[in-house]
């Protein structure tokens, strides 16, 4: 593999006078965060290889607000999304695949009123949509047998309904599945929503990513699996706090799935 | 003359009855009418489909077996034995006796499964007392449920034996009196639980019997009419507000939150290339609205819907991410408090003709910033509601009002906005460097 990914822009895309089947919308912690950004490249390989024709918007996309009206700054959340729209708009995009739920949630659900009306898509959903058409093949590979519990992200789960994308695609993997206390629609949260990324917790008695991590623990995991990448720091963060990082590891489902073979 | 006189008495009683019962509904409706207006309402099949499945169907509740189905059997109890009452008021009113029983069986069965269901509701009160008061399950314990919320929840579990055993007093006693041939007691009606009740009144005489018989009756109705009108002071209410409160509950998916309009009109003239940035407001602009809820006028009136018909329940903090890691903020309290300073703001209309301003309001003085910045929005309270509540907007709404009206966000937050402002992330990284990632390796 050569040391840059191919990796088309939408100002590229223009100026060959191209539109791409779907755009693929980094977010900011694909972009910036160590850990996720080996999602977003994961979650690349995989568009390559089902031959997905697909761009970025590179540096001409900026947050998509949902911590800023999460936080309960709305003025700077509208700002985020009519300029994100505005570029959207201008490249007249379709079709919007993002590897964080939050960045789902809000372009699907929140843009529409403002402007920005796409066909939004979570990168779980998507795979899966490839998987069925058979553009991409996913086989057990080195996961198949592997005890695997999946954490679900509220925003991808208890905000849009969408608890079977991952879980079909962790099956394609032949994995052991195995399901925590609270999961699907009664799934405890990591403790990352609303802005808490970005402060510190208020007192309690526990770190709510924690209290998560001992639960999945409770299934007895070889992997835990995440679809989002704040759960992903969440989840790896309880697993260190638990010195267990030497034997179980938080990986995203596209990583996952890229690694298998890898690919 | 006198002869008419219970039945006076039976129409006074209930016209009393019904009369308070109605002032507290307008204490109810004027209240809610205090929040803001909600604009228009649609999908109204969808929320139809809602009320039949959720509030009429309690798809919600057997989300936990145990109680859910206990839940239901009082439920059905309840709106069943309804029927019951509607023979006994017009009995009432005109003096008849049972005056269904021409229904012939099928009346027969109907006052059997009257029975049976006094019988099953008994047993689940029952349970629900002991789960409250002797296992003390911990979503009943919390601080919240200290004091007033607790005795409440008691006293309508002793409101329910009460009258059930009334009901079933009256079945037995009117069964002896009809075995024993006394006049105006034909015989209707089948007795498959009072029926053991009979040895009790066996050895009584007719005039014995039709006392009791009478007192339980009475008893019964009266009772009911009192419990009417408690439920205005009570977690109660939500036998009838549940109807409404889900038919407006939200049908959008769980992760949209409202866009504030008055928000998006100043943004848009911001980015507008041809707008003037000094021009003056045009005239008769009105001054901008307060930006989210500092107190309970500022919320909406589905909101305010929200914290009459909450029950108290504590599904919703007993999910909360915060809540079970001991953080102080618990949805069930923030419906409680929005209720109880409602109540408050409405006493005081009520002594001073219109709201006078009393130094205090639901920021603060109810609800702490230390609840409001607890919360994840991960809508587990949300899910957990059996009537379509929703904690999570009045969170919300109030971090609105501190962000945006006071500049009160916690240090690091304003951090990460001003990142967000000046380098479209929340972290200090510069925009231009946002495709990096594809040439590291
Ligand atoms: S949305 Fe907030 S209040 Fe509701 S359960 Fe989650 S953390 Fe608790
Ligand atoms: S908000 Fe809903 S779940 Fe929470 S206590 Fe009230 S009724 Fe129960």
């Amino acid at each position: 593999m050569s040391e840059s990914i191919q990796v088309p822009t939408m100002a590229e895309y223009m100026a060959q006078g191209k539109q791409p089947e779907v755009l693929f919308w980094v977010g900011c912690a694909g972009s910036f965060d160590d850990r996720a950004k080996k999602i977003t490249k994961a979650f690349v390989k995989l568009l390559h290889n089902a031959g997905v024709d697909f761009a970025v918007l590179g540096t001409e996309e900026s947050c998509s607000g949902d911590p800023a009206k999460r936080a309960g700054n709305e003025f700077l959340f509208q700002m985020q999304a009519m300029m994100n729209i505005q570029v959207l708009n201008g490249y007249e995009i379709k079709k919007i695949v993002t590897a964080c739920p939050h960045c789902f949630n809000t372009l699907k659900n929140e843009y529409p009123e403002l402007g920005g009306n796409y066909d939004v898509v979570h990168h779980t959903q998507f795979l899966r949509d490839l998987l069925n058409e058979g553009r991409l093949k996913v086989e057990g590979g080195k996961f198949k047998g592997k005890r695997i519990t999946f954490h679900d992200p509220c925003y991808l789960g208890r905000a849009n309904n969408e608890y079977e994308a991952p879980r079909e695609l962790l099956r394609k993997l032949e994995v052991e599945l195995v399901e925590m206390k609270r999961c699907k629609s009664r799934g405890l949260c990591c403790g990352a929503g609303g802005a808490q990324m970005f402060k510190e917790p208020e007192k309690g008695d526990k770190d709510v990513n924690i209290e998560r991590t001992e639960e999945a623990l409770e299934t007895k995991p070889d992997m835990i699996a995440a679809g989002c990448p704040f759960c992903n720091t969440m989840m790896t963060d309880g697993i260190k706090a638990k010195e267990k990082e030497e034997e179980i590891s938080v990986m995203d489902v596209a990583e996952m799935i890229a690694n298998a073979e890898d690919l | 003359m006198l002869d008419y006189f219970p039945n006076i008495l039976f129409l006074i009683a209930l016209i009393v009855g019904i009369g308070f019962f109605t002032r507290n509904i307008r204490k109810v409706v004027r209240n809610i009418k205090l929040g803001r207006e909600i604009g228009e309402v649609t999908d109204k099949k969808e929320r139809w489909g809602n009320v039949v499945r959720i509030a009429l169907g309690q798809s919600k509740m057997v989300v936990r077996p145990v109680s859910g189905i206990m839940h239901i059997i009082v439920y059905v109890g309840f709106v069943i034995i309804n029927i019951e009452v509607l023979e006994i008021i017009i009995d009432g009113i005109f003096g008849t006796h049972r005056i269904f029983s021409f229904l012939g069986p099928v009346y027969d069965w109907l006052i059997a499964s009257f029975e049976v269901l006094a019988l099953l509701v008994l047993v689940a009160v029952v349970v629900f007392w002991i789960r409250r008061n002797v296992q003390r399950i911990k979503r009943f314990m919390n601080p919240e449920m200290k004091g007033w919320p607790k005795n409440d929840a008691n006293y309508i579990l002793y409101f329910e034996v009460v009258l059930m055993m009334l009901f079933l007093t009256m079945n037995a006693t009117d069964h002896q009196l009809q075995i024993l041939g006394a006049e105006h007691y034909s015989e209707a009606g089948m007795f498959p639980v009072s029926n053991f009740m009979l040895p009790l009144f066996s050895d009584m005489s007719v005039d014995t019997l039709v006392l009791v018989e009478r007192i339980a009756w009475w008893l019964h109705i009266l009772g009911i009419l009192v419990f009417l009108n408690y439920l205005y002071f009570s977690k109660h209410l939500h036998i009838l507000l549940a109807f409404p409160n889900v038919f407006f509950g939200k049908i959008n998916p769980k992760g949209q939150f409202s866009n504030l309009e008055s928000v998006t009109n100043e943004v848009k003239l911001m980015m507008d290339p041809n707008a003037d940035p000094f021009a003056a407001p045009p005239e008769g602009a009105e001054t901008p609205a307060k930006f989210g809820a500092s107190d309970v006028m500022d919320l909406n009136r589905v909101q305010l819907l929200n914290a009459y018909t909450c029950t108290e329940c504590g599904r919703c903090t007993s999910e909360c991410p915060a809540n079970q890691t001991g953080k102080k903020l618990s949805p069930r309290k923030i419906m409680m408090d929005t209720r109880d300073r409602l109540e408050e703001v409405g006493k005081n209309i009520n002594k001073n003709g219109e709201f006078k301003e009393d130094g205090k309001q639901l920021l603060d003085d109810y609800i702490s910033r230390e609840e409001l910045w607890a919360c994840t929005t991960c809508n587990a309270c949300v899910e957990a509601c059996p009537v379509s509540i929703d904690p999570l907007s009045i969170i919300m709404d109030m971090r609105q009002y501190l962000v945006m009206e006071q500049s009160a966000a916690p240090t690091e937050l304003n951090v990460a906005m001003t990142n967000i402002e000046n380098n479209g992330a929340p972290w200090p990284y510069n925009q231009m460097d946002r495709l990096n990632w594809k040439n590291e390796a």
